[in-house]
């Protein structure tokens, strides 16, 4: 059998289909599509909950489980194995994605440990003013200015794009900071994974102090990141016009 | 024992096909005309019956208005969403159709929505397979473009249901595509399909590897295709028919199907011809006539195939790859026969298209291999998979009328994604969720898929309830809702307004009234088999009149038979089954003496040296059979 699932917290039960011992998605004896039970994307695939993975394991991984559990290959099964084909392959399907990126992998890690992001995008502004929450919106401080003045030539773009009289000069100026951001993030993205060793340490053994150290550290940058990338958007969305 | 099969469909804009999996290989079954393509094209005859496929095709130009084609482009969308079409195809509508209502199309006097048109047509290849396998066929998997959104898929699967099919999967037609292409050769690699068909564009991006065949992103443009060439051409016809005739028959049914006609002949030729006559017989008499060279062909098409310049750009965006990672481009769908296409192709990709399989037949054959593998498979098949994407992101209207994304395009599926709501007002019983397809920031941008009230929520105080709601998109792409208040337990009703779809109810009336028709499909060929008995013996007559044994009936006897053969006659003209039938029983009965006869005179013959080889034996049932010939010493 191909599959080492840890599945520790699940209680073992046998297989409904033929009584061997139940793995978490499918009876490594007979091969039947067991009902889901409700993990988290880390236990799905039987990895500890640290930052630092195989990519080309996971990948692997993730064809192996496929083919046992994708719902064309229970097609002739009766309903109720087609239920839980679906629901597994989905699941699959969504641990491989967020696992899979490094970006996502981090803000679901956090997630897991109750940490809520700052959401900068338009839509968790639209969601704060419908549920009536203050919505947590930061400037990261050392952008304070030049977030000032990126917002002033945006502004003055939009102004020029609607009387259609582009500025060049200014459609480079706006460029080359949208690629300076760029830059940012990327450079914010690898320090992020500098943190990643730390957090594996800590999250084996680590105190409570330290694990929340490195999750604020990580959640610091998280945001920062996120805050830039909107801004890139923003900038991208002017220039298309 | 047989198994029933499940055969893969092509449910195509201009041509439709069904195929299935002959050992190793996927292979494409013919209809009763021996053509492998079922041209989708439906009308009602003069008997009020449904033809479908090339006997459908006449009636396109002698009574257009109770003839259609290119139905998929109306499928799964609402009136509103279909000016641009109107204008474009002689769509008529239902003159009592209200705002809100499913789109209904006249054929004559009657109305049909486009999923019982497309059930008609998926009926045909459905009785095609059965005909040929001598066996019921009840399943089948059925292709859908890939860039198709909820409603339309479902549209596709309310057809199968109508035509008595049950599908099992809808597969997006490049992935199909690719399934062919793979089973072919087996290959690993990074591989684009190209689909340029009748009505509809895309294009997506796969990975293949040991059998398994994942799409890693996938766009298109579902209002795009060599329907949209035709009508430039139509277009230029018309305007120089005005200028140079002084006539407008734009107006005029017949004459725009001439020029259909015409100009979808000019230009397959022009793939291989450097120029061609555009010739019609317009139906007042006059002649038209233009001439096109390929170069002002490929000027007229290039605002069109430009248009999939954009998707294709996107797709290697999403998919992270640069033309030159991409190993093989395969071509689906007819209009990738123009050389200019291909042209475009190879320029967007920096290679030369893969141009081995039949851009007409590949969709179904891949069908067919899908349906191989949901079937259990065969060793052929074992170890594929197929892997498809969601081409459209999931999103759910919030306040400020904007998009809140909650599954992004591209996903892999099935894919889920969890949301949670709560009640504004104290003791709020239901919330209303908006669920959209698309890519835009607003709403208003977005695709309507449908409008979910979540109901039955226990009373509580405002801000309290806890209602998780669960957004599914199951293998075929199509979305499930389920809801759950989580502090009660309690699960939500949910109730589906689909923006442009059929109620359950209503396709269970489809379903019901098929069956009438199928009732009527059982004696029309009652009554078709019973004409063809007729010919046989008045066949039969009219040789046995020639024959000396004729000479020895009474002429009681000749007038009896004469004025059962006119009888016979005039009945096998019509419709009247149990007359026809009638008619055969007692001409045979008449004519038993004059059958005894000739079977004596040709015995006789033999006595008087000729053979029975010589001797007239006469056809058809009614005829004696070739004995031995009788040795007499």
């Amino acid at each position: 059998m191909t599959t080492e699932v840890s599945n520790s917290t699940a209680p073992a039960s046998a297989c409904w289909s033929c009584g061997d011992m139940r793995a978490a998605q499918f009876c490594t004896a007979c091969g039947k599509v067991q009902p889901p039970t409700p993990v988290d994307f880390f236990r799905f695939f039987g990895l500890p909950r640290k930052l630092n993975l195989n990519v080309v394991a996971l990948e692997k991984e993730f064809y192996e489980l496929s083919r046992k559990l994708h719902p064309d290959l229970s097609a002739r099964a009766d309903r109720r194995e087609q239920e839980w084909s679906l629901e597994q392959s989905s699941l699959l399907n969504d641990a491989y994605r967020t696992l899979k990126d490094p970006i996502r992998r981090t803000e679901y890690l956090l997630q897991l440990e109750g940490v809520e992001l700052e959401e900068q995008s338009k839509s968790a502004t639209e969601k704060a003013r419908a549920t009536g929450e203050i919505k947590k919106q930061v400037v990261p401080p050392d952008l304070l200015e030049e977030v000032f003045d990126l917002n002033m030539q945006l502004e003055e773009l939009r102004v020029q794009k609607k009387a259609h009289e582009d500025d060049p000069a200014l459609i480079e100026e706006v460029g080359r900071q949208k690629l300076e951001l760029e830059e940012k993030s990327e450079a914010l993205q690898n320090e992020l994974k500098g943190h990643w060793n730390q957090w594996d340490q800590v999250e084996a053994g680590g105190s409570e102090e330290e694990r929340r150290q490195v999750r604020d550290r990580m959640v610091d940058l998280l945001n920062r990141r996120n805050y830039i990338r909107n801004l890139v958007r923003t900038v991208e969305e002017v220039l298309e016009g | 024992m047989a198994i029933d099969r499940i055969v893969g469909i092509d449910l195509g804009t201009t041509n439709s096909l069904v195929a299935f999996m002959q050992g190793e290989r996927p292979v494409v079954i013919p209809g009763e005309d021996g053509l492998n393509l079922v041209p989708s094209v439906v009308a009602l005859d003069e008997r009020d019956r449904i033809q479908v496929g090339s006997p459908a095709r006449k009636y396109l130009i002698e009574t257009p208005e109770r003839a259609v084609y290119s139905i998929k482009r109306l499928m799964g969308r609402g009136v509103g969403d279909i000016q641009e079409e109107l204008k474009l195809f002689p769509f008529r509508l239902a003159d009592d159709l209200e705002a809100e209502e499913v789109i209904r199309i006249r054929l004559g006097e009657k109305t049909f929505t486009p999923p019982e048109i497309s059930g008609f047509i998926l009926r045909q290849l459905k009785r095609n397979a059965e005909r040929f396998f001598g066996a019921p066929v009840t399943q089948a998997v059925v292709t859908v473009p890939a860039y198709f959104n909820d409603a339309q898929r479902q549209a596709t699967k309310d057809a199968g249901r109508i035509a008595g099919l049950e599908v099992l999967r809808l597969v997006n037609e490049p992935t199909a595509a690719s399934l062919a292409y793979g089973l072919d050769k087996k290959r690993n690699g990074i591989v684009a399909v190209y689909d340029l068909g009748g009505g509809t564009f895309d294009i997506s991006i796969l990975k293949l590897h040991d059998g398994i065949f994942e799409v890693i992103a996938t766009n298109g443009d579902t209002h795009l295709g060599g329907d949209d060439i035709d009508n430039l051409l139509i277009r230029i016809a018309l305007d120089d028919i005005r200028g140079d005739m002084g006539l407008d028959v734009s107006r005029d049914g017949e004459a725009v199907a001439r020029i259909r006609k015409a100009v979808i002949e000019a230009k397959i030729r022009l793939s291989s011809e450097p120029a061609v006559t555009l010739e019609v017989a317009l139906p007042g008499g006059q002649h038209y006539q233009r001439q096109i060279t390929r170069e002002q062909f490929d000027e007229l098409l290039k605002p069109i195939i430009d248009r999939t310049v954009g998707p294709s750009k996107q797709a290697l965006k999403d998919a992270g790859l640069k033309p030159e990672q991409i190993e093989e481009v395969v071509l689906v769908g007819g209009s990738t026969r123009i050389p200019k296409v291909r042209a475009l192709v190879e320029e967007l990709f920096e290679r030369k298209p893969h141009t081995d399989l039949n851009p007409d037949e590949v969709v179904a054959l891949g069908a067919a291999v899908q349906a191989t593998i949901l079937g259990g498979g065969s060793p052929a098949t074992e170890d594929m998979l197929l892997l498809d994407v969601t081409p459209l992101s999931l999103g759910i209207e919030v306040a400020g009328g904007v998009t809140d994304k909650i599954i992004l395009r591209n996903s892999t599926i099935p894919a889920s994604a969890t949301e949670h709501y709560t009640t504004q007002i104290d003791g709020q019983a239901n919330v209303a969720i908006h669920v959209l397809q698309g890519e835009r920031e607003l709403a208003k941008d977005c695709r309507s898929l449908a409008r979910f009230d979540l109901k039955g929520i226990p009373p509580m105080s405002a801000g309290i309830p806890r209602i998780e709601v669960r957004f599914l998109i199951d293998a075929n792409g199509i979305l499930h809702v389920s809801a759950r208040e989580q502090r009660s337990g309690k699960e939500a009703e949910i109730d589906v307004q689909p923006s442009y779809g059929l109620t359950d109810e209503q396709v269970e009336n489809m379903i019901l009234e098929s069956f009438d028709s199928a009732e009527e499909d059982f004696r029309e060929r009652q009554v078709i088999e019973a004409r063809r008995e007729a010919e046989t013996i008045l066949a039969a007559l009219e040789k046995g009149k020639q024959s000396p044994a004729w000479r020895l009936l009474s002429s009681a006897e000749k007038k009896e038979i004469a004025k059962l053969e006119k009888a016979l006659r005039g009945s096998k003209g019509g419709d009247d089954y149990p007359a026809i039938r009638q008619g055969i029983d007692q001409l045979n009965q008449a004519t038993m003496r004059l059958a005894e006869l000739m079977m004596d005179g040709a015995v006789s013959s033999a006595l008087t040296g000729k053979t029975m080889d010589q001797a007239d034996l006469g056809e058809g049932p009614t005829a004696p059979h070739p004995v031995a010939k009788a040795e007499f010493k």
